[in-house]
């Protein structure tokens, strides 16, 4: 809670001015039964017409003042609400957009999802009821007693008995169906998990012939759901009757000793009929006030998790915003790695283990492996989505780390192993690495890419809507725009993770001829594919983490083994 | 999402509750606690080889591919798109048939729906008759000397026999009620559950599967609250109101028609909030929507991001739809937080002009003070059961747009039926395939004209790139698909000729996905052959090569 209060700094009037309001509202709430207690006790006991008429008017005009009021206040407790929660929002993703991968990795995608919408708008949604019952529901309970105590103090020590009793029932039950809430959660959540179950493994169940087993199984988690949704109700649908009862006693007592009051002549007939409605407005507002508290604690728990990710810092640290000068000097190779090893925080294991390797300006470099073997993992090295966990990373004889973060990645073209494209039009799309590129830019990355063919057809061309992850290409055109993507703006370092895995050997061998012709980029290919990477100047075998084979594709077709099985199989 | 007991009562301090029970369900909310719970059925990698290797299967069938689905969220902004549609009007002849049919549900559960009235009536006489006695009471209160305790020892005794009457049952209605309605729910689970297994795979494989836990779970839920809940909360509104009025009529008619024509106002008043805030919230859901999707968008490519410097930018655009969320959030929050405080403002003109109309009655001598005060209190409660009829409607619109989306599952063809076709006793292990075309869809052709033959003891593997057909093969011969032309037999019998069940007993199959279900390692790998024995177990362990890390 206490970080997420720099977000109401911009409020505060707001914040302020709405409970006022609403105290204006609950003013007239209590003032009206008095009011109209009068009109009957001095108005009719009198037979004064013009005092019921005139006093009933002033219950007319608080009634309006009671709206205007009511209204105000919603509008200043719904523009505080809204305005903070999209400070908040806007925050959080800035802040997301600073977490490294290892971050992003612990909390996942789907996490920080729940956390920006579901968790800021439970949150906003507690704030608007904080600020609108903030003042009525303690207002009203302090205010009734006190009313009550005015007309008289002895029957209003009824107000003692009944307010904590009220509070008491209704955390009783609460606390009681608290667990059996929880325990139909997960009742719930098991009947969800089954229907997933036989959807997701709708073969298996049918290949196993299983299907009576599980509808079984599944009528007996229904049935549990059940039971134990009704066990709740039985247990809360008591929390009404009860309070109503004592509630309903008490009036019961107001009677009984008004009776004997009104009979000496201390208390009058319409005074009886206020402290009837004060007790019967107290009732609720007792609730409203459980509620209060209820939503204080649902918004100290959201706050806690969304605080959680305010609280991650990046593992990855800009150190250096300024540009670096480097000379240009052919005997610094690009790209550098000296004994680097990384492992990812959540993991004994290493990744990557003792690699070195040099690249030199115009070189490819081509790393092979099977799934899991690391391939991935040595070239996120390069634009820091992780720091090695030991030795160095350097581009142009520096550290990757003395880079700012502009002019490393400025100078890498990535292609991803997974081919999306965002939703937006293509040119969008392609106008990612250099959002002023021309059009004739984009089209010679198209190109060189292999995808003009298919471009050219597109109805509106370079306009053309993409959808969400780029959804309507095929798997190979995402993967060869992808490409062209990383091409535009002539990027100094290439890097292709397994990114033509969907692409046809011919398409394959074109797209390196064209890049090696026309890119004079320092290129590293990651591939599962001997051919694709066969002429590269050097390849690294990979396999489990280990460098098991580093040189040409001769040298390595006599020395490594694993490299000469990997071409054989694949050639045969 | 929480199970929170449903009957719509009839009065503010009812909806608090409620409010009060729906704010405790969200507190100890354990999906919520972790969406980040990873699915059991992920988390191990047994690899499904060793429910295969278990029983007597005489063909081993090794798929690696299932035909490509589409992509989750496209399916779902689709049904959103029904869903919108289908929410069209209750008034159509094809509505009132999805209504009837809804409401169908609860004919097996008469007896409950009868004692539901009967308690609803007797709850709503109760509550009538407390402000009555406390009225009737009041009367023999006038002044110094004039109080009659003979008579109000009386109504004490009266109203207590109302009060735990009332309270006793109150909660005789709610639990009737809730009983029923979970047990309509639990029909309408079982119904589509036994549906899933039934439908063609075609059908699963090409639905979105949080589509159709959605309609399980969501719109299950969001029926049995709208008809059968909404149906009980219209007896009772009905009840109440009915009584109220011939209790008011009997006692002043003038003051009856007063309060009778003060209604349609409130209840207008109400309509119109519901309907703004329902078409704001509408709206800010799709903004919802719209954010939550650029943020998996932009936050789930983070790599492509950050390599192409995009931080910034992806900002920008986000803030874009953030402001927008903001804005009409603002709006949304702002009417629908009016509608208690305009419900309370009508009901306190309506208090005022009566007790104006009661106090000038009274200086009439037409009205006891008593009277005033039963008014006053009739007042403040009978315009709720009205708000909350109008709130009964907004639900079945609700109800209704789920409605069709459960039916719309429950009535999927099944697959062609294979009773009374002969089983495959004896099993040689011969597959042939003649004549096959097979396609998922019909514009993009697979399969065409395959001839196959494989005979006993033969090892076949199938190669090809990426959606060639591979897993197709499988498919057709697991029946799990139909072939559009030609036939496919084993050990002689043409598939579509024996039984499903004993076709598929014929494979020992290694399925691409490594589909486990929660439950002990032991249960899933003795899934084909339930009474497995621990040796049995351990060896196919073994022989899958899992029994080291197990």
């Amino acid at each position: 809670m206490n970080k997420l209060f720099r977000f109401f700094k911009g409020y505060r009037k707001e914040m302020i001015s709405a409970p006022i309001f609403k105290f204006a509202e609950t003013i007239t709430d209590i003032v009206i039964p008095l009011l109209v207690a009068n009109m009957i006790d001095i108005g009719v006991k009198n037979h004064d017409l013009n005092y019921i008429l005139g006093w009933g008017a002033v219950v007319i005009v608080l009634n309006i003042v009671g709206i205007v009021s009511a209204m105000v206040c919603s509008k200043l407790a719904a523009r505080a609400c809204a305005g903070i929660s999209y400070d908040i929002r806007r925050g959080l993703y800035a802040h997301i957009n600073t977490l490294s991968h290892a971050e992003l990795d612990k909390f996942g995608t789907a996490t920080l999802n729940n956390r920006m919408t579901h968790d800021v708008s439970r949150f906003e949604t507690a704030l608007g009821m904080f600020l609108r019952t903030v003042m009525r529901a303690p207002f009203l309970i302090v205010g009734s007693a006190i009313m009550a105590m005015i007309i008289d103090i002895k029957l209003s020590l009824l107000f003692l008995i009944v307010a904590p009793l009220i509070l008491i029932v209704v955390f009783l039950i609460l606390k009681k169906t608290e667990p059996l809430y929880d325990k139909t959660q997960k009742d719930l959540d098991r009947v969800s998990e089954i229907t997933r179950e036989n959807l997701q493994g709708a073969r298996v169940v049918r290949a196993f012939n299983k299907q009576d087993y599980e509808e079984e199984r599944f009528a007996k988690s229904a049935k549990t759901l059940r039971k134990s949704a009704v066990k709740v109700v039985s247990v809360s649908s008591l929390l009404n009757p009860f309070t109503g009862t004592i509630i309903n006693f008490a009036i019961i007592a107001v009677l009984w000793f008004g009776g004997l009051q009104v009979n000496t002549g201390s208390l009058t007939q319409g005074q009886i009929i206020a402290f009837v409605n004060y007790l019967t407005q107290i009732s609720i507002a007792l609730v409203s006030l459980a509620n209060l508290i209820i939503a204080f604690i649902k918004a100290i728990n959201c706050s806690h998790r969304i605080n959680e990710v305010f609280d991650t810092q990046p593992s990855v640290v800009e150190t250096n915003k300024e540009y670096i000068n480097i000379e240009e000097n052919k005997d610094v190779p690009k790209i550098e790695f000296k004994n680097v090893s990384l492992a990812y925080s959540n993991s004994a294991k290493f990744a990557v283990k003792n690699l070195s390797f040099k690249a030199y300006v115009g070189d490819t470099i081509g790393i092979i492996g099977g799934t899991g073997s690391g391939k991935s993992s040595v070239v996120s090295l390069i634009p820091r989505f992780y720091d090695a966990t030991s030795g160095k990373v350097l581009i142009d004889g520096v550290d990757v780390k003395d880079y700012s973060f502009e002019q490393l990645r400025g100078q890498i073209g990535l292609v991803p192993q997974k081919a999306v494209l965002f939703k937006g039009t293509l040119k969008e799309n392609l106008q990612w690495r250099k959002p002023s590129a021309t059009l004739l830019e984009l089209q010679k990355a198209v190109k060189i890419s292999q995808s003009a063919e298919f471009v050219d057809e597109l109805p509106d061309k370079y306009d053309y809507k993409v959808q969400a992850g780029g959804k309507n290409f095929s798997g190979g055109q995402r993967q060869r725009l992808t490409i062209a993507r990383a091409l535009v703006g002539d990027p100094q370092i290439l890097i292709m993770d397994d990114s033509a895995s969907a692409l046809d050997f011919a398409t394959d061998a074109n797209l390196r001829r064209a890049i090696k012709e026309e890119i004079k980029a320092t290129v590293i290919i990651v591939s599962q594919r001997a051919n694709t990477v066969r002429n590269a100047n050097q390849i690294i075998v990979m396999d489990n983490g280990n460098i098991v084979g580093q040189g040409t594709h001769k040298e390595l077709m006599e020395t490594c083994d694993v490299y000469r099985e990997i071409y054989q199989s694949q050639t045969k | 999402m929480k199970k929170a007991p449903k009957i719509k009562r009839s009065r503010e301090e009812e909806k608090e509750y409620r409010k009060l029970q729906k704010a405790i369900a969200a507190l100890p909310n354990p999906s919520f606690n972790n969406p980040e719970k990873v699915q059991p059925t992920k988390d191990v990698s047994v690899p499904s080889v060793i429910p295969a290797i278990i029983g007597k299967n005489k063909t081993a069938v090794f798929g690696d591919e299932k035909p490509a689905s589409v992509t989750d969220t496209s399916i779902i902004l689709d049904t959103n798109k029904k869903r919108i549609e289908s929410v069209a009007r209750l008034r159509k002849p094809k509505a009132r048939k999805t209504i009837f049919r809804a409401l169908g549900y609860m004919k097996k559960y008469w007896y409950l729906l009868i004692l539901v009235l009967l308690f609803s009536a007797i709850n709503s006489a109760f509550e009538i008759f407390i402000p009555l006695i406390i009225g009737d009471a009041i009367d023999y209160i006038v002044g110094v000397g004039n109080v009659n305790f003979d008579k109000i020892i009386e109504y004490i005794i009266y109203l207590s026999v109302c009060i735990v009457g009332f309270a006793v049952f109150r909660w005789l209605l709610l639990r009737t009620a809730n009983g029923m309605s979970y047990k309509v729910e639990q029909q309408m689970h079982n119904d589509m559950f036994k549906k899933f297994n039934k439908v063609p795979l075609k059908y699963i494989d090409s639905s979105s599967h949080g589509d159709l836990q959605s309609r399980m779970i969501n719109d299950v839920d969001l029926i049995t609250d709208g008809f059968v809940m909404g149906l009980i909360t219209f007896f009772d509104c009905l009840a109440t109101i009915v009584l109220t009025l011939i209790f008011m009529i009997k006692i002043n008619v003038t003051m009856a028609i007063v309060i009778i024509c003060a209604t349609p106002l409130s209840i207008i008043a109400a309509a119109i909030i519901a309907k703004i805030s329902h078409k704001l919230f509408k709206k800010q859901a799709k903004s919802v929507g719209d954010l939550s999707g650029t943020m998996v968008e932009m936050v789930g490519n983070q790599k492509i991001v950050k390599g192409f410097l995009y931080e910034e930018r992806s900002i920008e655009k986000f803030d874009d739809i953030n402001k927008k969320l903001r804005d009409v959030s603002e709006k949304a929050t702002f009417y629908s937080s009016l509608s208690a405080p305009i419900s309370r403002f009508v009901n306190g003109l309506l208090y005022a002009t009566v007790a104006i109309v009661g106090c000038v009655f009274a200086l009439k001598g037409n009205l006891t003070v008593g009277g005033i005060s039963i008014f006053l209190t009739f007042a403040n409660k009978y315009s709720r059961p009205f708000n909350d009829i109008a709130d009964v409607f907004a639900d079945l619109q609700a109800a209704y747009a789920s409605a069709v989306r459960v039916f719309n599952v429950l009535d999927m063809k099944d697959e062609v039926s294979d009773v009374g076709l002969p089983e495959i006793k004896r099993c040689t292990g011969q597959v042939e395939f003649s004549d096959v075309d097979f396609s998922y869809t019909r514009d993009k052709r697979l399969i065409q004209n395959l001839n196959l033959r494989v005979e006993k003891g033969q090892k076949v593997a199938i190669v090809g790139p990426t959606g060639c057909g591979k897993s197709t093969l499988i498919n057709l011969l697991m029946r799990f698909y139909d072939v559009d032309k030609g036939e496919i037999s084993v050990s002689g019998h043409p598939i579509k000729q024996v039984t499903r069940k004993s076709l598929r007993k014929q494979y020992g199959m290694v399925l691409q996905e490594t589909w486990l279900f929660s439950a002990t390692i032991r249960d899933n790998i003795a899934y084909s052959k339930t009474n497995a024995t621990e040796k049995e177990i351990r060896r196919a362990a073994r022989l899958a090569g899992v029994d080291h890390f197990i």
